[in-house]
């Protein structure tokens, strides 16, 4: 696809009273891996919600593939992730993905994929309620992937996880940015910045800079990604 | 709609219930145990007993389902599993006909176990069939569903959930009629009571008790009926797509 595949101009949300994003218009290009990174409270959840659709907002156009964001047809298209895992708890974790996969009109074999993409091939009959909250997330993670979606909004998807798991998962976000999926990851952790093909910085609901992880080095001159937000952060 | 998503959703929706074995076991048990208790609280009046044993048997699925389903939707609520289904390509009718597939088909099982109790063990004598009890039971609890669902999005919490049981339905319980004739209650009561959708649910059941069909009881049936829609479409507002 030529240009960007989320387009944002001039997006305003308020929430209780209070402006949470003002004014943020930005990019992201297709077939990659974006990291939205700031510390919490930063708008990050807010923008996730409002490219998906389920946010109300005050004001400003999102174009998600071409079409406003929240529309009925990216509803399939467009897969979105919840930063506390969104699963039932009483279910196991293949009667959950059976039943999501129901409601996507997924192809056959999409759930014995997912489970195995996430790495939850032991637990695959355990009951949701009683795994770990690492496992816990990795199921509601393998329900995003589980229509092939297009476009990928990941909340957080690596709180908690152990580091070969981070890096596998990583790996994994690698592989369907390859395959032609868009993927914009949260995380408050620098140190995952990274693994990003692009970078989103947030801070007070404002974008602070955008670019690749070597521009941002590159133009603050600092090596760590940390020290160079903080850099960004604090310019004037 | 999609015939697909609400099969899926009525499918998911019992295994929860069945993983649930101890509200499985209450929403089974309880209804006839509570009628046995009548049986034996009115043992010297058994002419009250047949007069009010038989509704009883219809509306108890009314109470099981609002309460069921009350703390059903507020989890979905809770948990996001609400906000994942409506970011999903599922029709707000999907999951209203899905849950009311669900818990029709559970209070068809809890309405039949209890009549049974009520006409085989406890010796009910009522004028009309059984199964015609049963069969507005199960639209009852529908009625109970639909009304559940439409007040889980006034709660926060599960304890305020749970408090909607004595708010709402306990009042349409004392003005229903079971318990007094509503020509005999305080005349504004009476007036109230033709506003409430349990007195139609009662006044059905009374009528299929006695043996009296007619248009009277089609006109109760309409009433429990539009009550559903009424409340359906209250619900589907509350299903929001997106939330501030």
């Amino acid at each position: 696809m030529a240009g960007p595949v989320i387009r944002i101009s001039h997006l305003r949300v308020d929430r209780g009273g209070k402006t949470v994003l003002p004014d943020l218009s930005l990019e992201i290009e297709p077939a990659r891996v974006t990291g939205l990174l700031g510390p919490s409270g930063s708008g990050k959840t807010t923008l996730m919600r409002a490219i998906v659709g389920v946010q109300l907002v005050a004001g400003g156009e999102i174009d998600v593939l071409g079409l406003p964001a929240g529309v009925p047809s990216l509803r399939s298209r467009v897969a979105y992730v919840t930063q506390s895992p969104s699963v039932y708890g009483d279910l196991t974790v293949r009667e959950n993905l059976r039943y999501f996969a129901r409601v996507l009109a997924a192809p056959r074999g999409a759930v014995d994929e997912a489970v195995v993409t996430v790495d939850l091939g032991e637990q695959v009959d355990q009951v949701v309620r009683t795994l770990s909250g690492g496992e816990r997330s990795r199921v509601s993670l393998a329900t995003a992937l589980l229509g092939r979606p297009e476009v990928l909004v990941l909340d957080e998807p690596t709180v908690g996880l152990d580091p070969v798991l981070r890096r596998d998962l990583w790996n994994t976000f690698h592989r369907l940015a390859d395959a032609g999926a868009t993927l914009l990851v949260s995380s408050h952790v620098m140190d995952e910045a990274g693994r990003c093909d692009a970078l989103l910085l947030m801070r007070g609901g404002e974008l602070v800079a955008s670019g690749s992880p070597e521009w941002l080095r590159r133009s603050t001159g600092e090596q760590d990604l940390e020290a160079a937000f903080l850099a960004v952060a604090e310019r004037p | 709609m999609s015939r697909r998503v609400t099969l899926a959703t009525a499918e998911r929706v019992l295994r929860q219930l069945r993983r649930d074995r101890r509200t499985l076991v209450l929403v089974l048990v309880v209804p006839p145990a509570l009628l046995t208790l009548f049986r034996y609280v009115f043992d010297g009046q058994p002419e009250t007993f047949n007069r009010i044993g038989g509704p009883l048997v219809g509306i108890f699925p009314l109470i099981s389902m609002f309460l069921v389903t009350s703390i059903a939707m507020l989890r979905e609520r809770t948990t996001g599993t609400l906000e994942r289904l409506m970011s999903m390509p599922l029709a707000k009718l999907d999951l209203l006909f899905g849950y009311a597939l669900a818990f029709a088909l559970l209070a068809a099982v809890q309405a039949s176990i209890t009549a049974a109790v009520a006409f085989g063990a406890l010796g009910l004598d009522t004028v009309g069939p059984a199964w015609a009890v049963v069969l507005l039971a199960v639209g009852n609890a529908i009625l109970g569903m639909a009304l559940g669902l439409f007040l889980s999005a006034f709660a926060t919490t599960e304890f305020q959930a749970v408090q909607f049981m004595p708010a709402v339905i306990l009042p349409q319980l004392l003005l229903c009629g079971l318990l007094v004739p509503r020509d005999r209650m305080a005349p504004v009561l009476e007036a109230v009571s033709w506003a409430l959708p349990m007195t139609y649910a009662y006044d059905g059941l009374a009528r299929a008790v006695a043996g009296l069909g007619g248009a009277r009881l089609a006109v109760d049936v309409l009433a429990v009926g539009a009550a559903i829609a009424i409340s359906l479409a209250l619900g589907a507002t509350t299903l929001r797509r997106r939330t501030a």
